[in-house]
């Protein structure tokens, strides 16, 4: 199918994009890498009247360090994710999930931000950014504010955001010392949406002794989901009681519960081992 | 809603390309109907097959998951920019040809465009790698084998 017909703003400037989203409110959606709302458009399950197209703005796609938080622009696309060694340094649970996501040709004009403003809850990177205590720095001609990746997933495709506000940046907090991370998925094919996957961080004490254990999941709920784990042994149990898949033509929810005790255990023994290594 | 006509000016191939198109005309629709160029097919229009795929200023995209007018200022390469003059053919092309990496053809397009940029960035891939870059092109005759076979045969022939 094709899209319906909308009005196309090339966005001169942030504040340009800001005040024509201000105007048109839910009618108008931003246009970043477009990998979910296109495909959504050819469907016509949505039709904008107004798309505001972001992909003229210079300095959107920054990926940059600040206070030893990692900082990652509106414009920043899933393949410079994968790539950026700021990313492999500072956040490395984001760049093993890249491969994940979708396909080389997707993730080449793909972003962070606008995957997370879509939160799909079957999808890699909002549980990322979960399990990584990340912050969302949300803009509109009111200012700006900034919003925990725990208060930013309130629903299926449903957002913190304000109709007139943009997700402009993520910002990753430093990674503890002796903290280990790990990102684990089962696809029925290479580059589908996982049946589950799992995103863990474990950080140990300078006793050596795991301090704290947290999972988050994907396509196991209605948004990410976060577990903090009381201890590794009773993980997969906790997880899987702590969920509530999704049951379809894929898998049953059963299968999926089966599957994030299975990946939990994994990822928690790798992210023990890896925190290991970083002490 | 508006119908309101936006210019679209790009280079196609090398040559420069302008026309006024509605904001919604995706760019796989452009490149086959405004343009005339048919070798880049259209599957499934929602990002999934892969066979739509063209260069963006070199970089792998999937034109039905674009509008033309996104395209303005860019260059574009299709499939039909590959072969160097009539009746010659590209050596990715000649490689696919030799090593058998087609049958009906559909899907052969999205993968030429995506392999020549892999390619490009890796000289000496591994099969691993080979079957991770086509994982985004689905083809439904070859079982890929002869496809990773061709691909391998044109980095052979191109170190």
């Amino acid at each position: 199918m094709k899209p319906a017909p909308f009005r196309y703003v090339a966005a001169e400037s942030l504040e340009h994009a800001l005040a024509a989203k201000a105007n048109e409110g839910e009618d108008a959606k931003f246009l970043a890498g477009g990998q979910s709302l296109v495909p959504a458009m050819n469907f016509r399950l949505a039709q904008p009247a107004t798309l505001i197209d972001l992909n003229g703005l210079a300095n959107l796609d920054d990926v940059r360090t600040e206070g030893g938080a990692l900082r990652i622009g509106a414009l920043a696309r899933h393949r410079r994710i994968e790539r950026d060694p700021l990313v492999a340094r500072h956040a490395p649970l984001l760049a093993e999930a890249a491969p994940h996501v979708a396909h080389p040709q997707i993730r080449n004009r793909g972003t962070l931000c606008g995957n997370l403003a879509h939160a799909d809850p079957a999808s890699e990177f909002p549980a990322v950014v979960l399990a990584l205590g990340a912050r969302m720095r949300v803009r509109s001609t009111r200012g700006e504010r900034w919003v925990g990746a725990s208060d930013f997933f309130r629903g299926v495709f449903t957002t913190a955001l304000a109709p007139d506000e943009m997700l402009v940046e993520v910002e990753l907090p430093p990674v503890p010392a002796r903290t280990g991370t790990c990102f684990l998925e089962v696809a029925r094919r290479r580059g589908d949406y996982a049946l589950v996957g799992v995103a863990t961080v474990v950080t140990l004490g300078a006793d050596g002794k795991v301090a704290s254990a947290r999972v988050a999941l994907c396509n196991a709920g209605v948004t990410p989901v976060l577990v903090a784990v009381d201890d590794l042994d009773g993980a997969p149990e906790q997880v899987r009681k702590a969920i509530d898949p999704p049951e379809n033509v894929h898998a049953t929810g059963a299968f999926r519960r089966h599957l994030a005790g299975v990946l939990t255990r994994r990822a928690l023994a790798a992210a023990l081992e890896r925190a290991g290594r970083a002490a | 809603m508006s119908d309101d006509k936006v210019k679209v000016r790009t280079t196609v191939n090398g040559a420069r390309v302008e026309r006024d198109t509605e904001p919604r005309l995706l760019l796989s629709d452009f490149i086959r109907h405004e343009l005339g160029l048919t070798g880049t097919h259209v599957g499934c229009e929602h990002g999934v097959c892969g066979a739509c795929t063209v260069l963006v200023d070199g970089v792998p995209m999937r034109a039905c998951l674009m509008f033309a007018v996104q395209a303005s200022g860019r260059a574009l390469e299709t499939v039909e920019g590959l072969a160097p003059a009539p009746g010659r053919l590209h050596p990715l092309q000649e490689a696919f040809r030799d090593a058998h990496g087609l049958q009906c053809g559909f899907c052969t397009p999205g993968i030429l465009m995506t392999m020549k940029a892999f390619l490009a960035e890796h000289p000496d891939p591994g099969e691993a790698e080979i079957r991770e870059a086509l994982s985004g092109n689905l083809c439904r005759c070859t079982g890929y084998q002869h496809i990773v076979d061709a691909v391998k045969l044109a980095a052979e022939r191109g170190r």
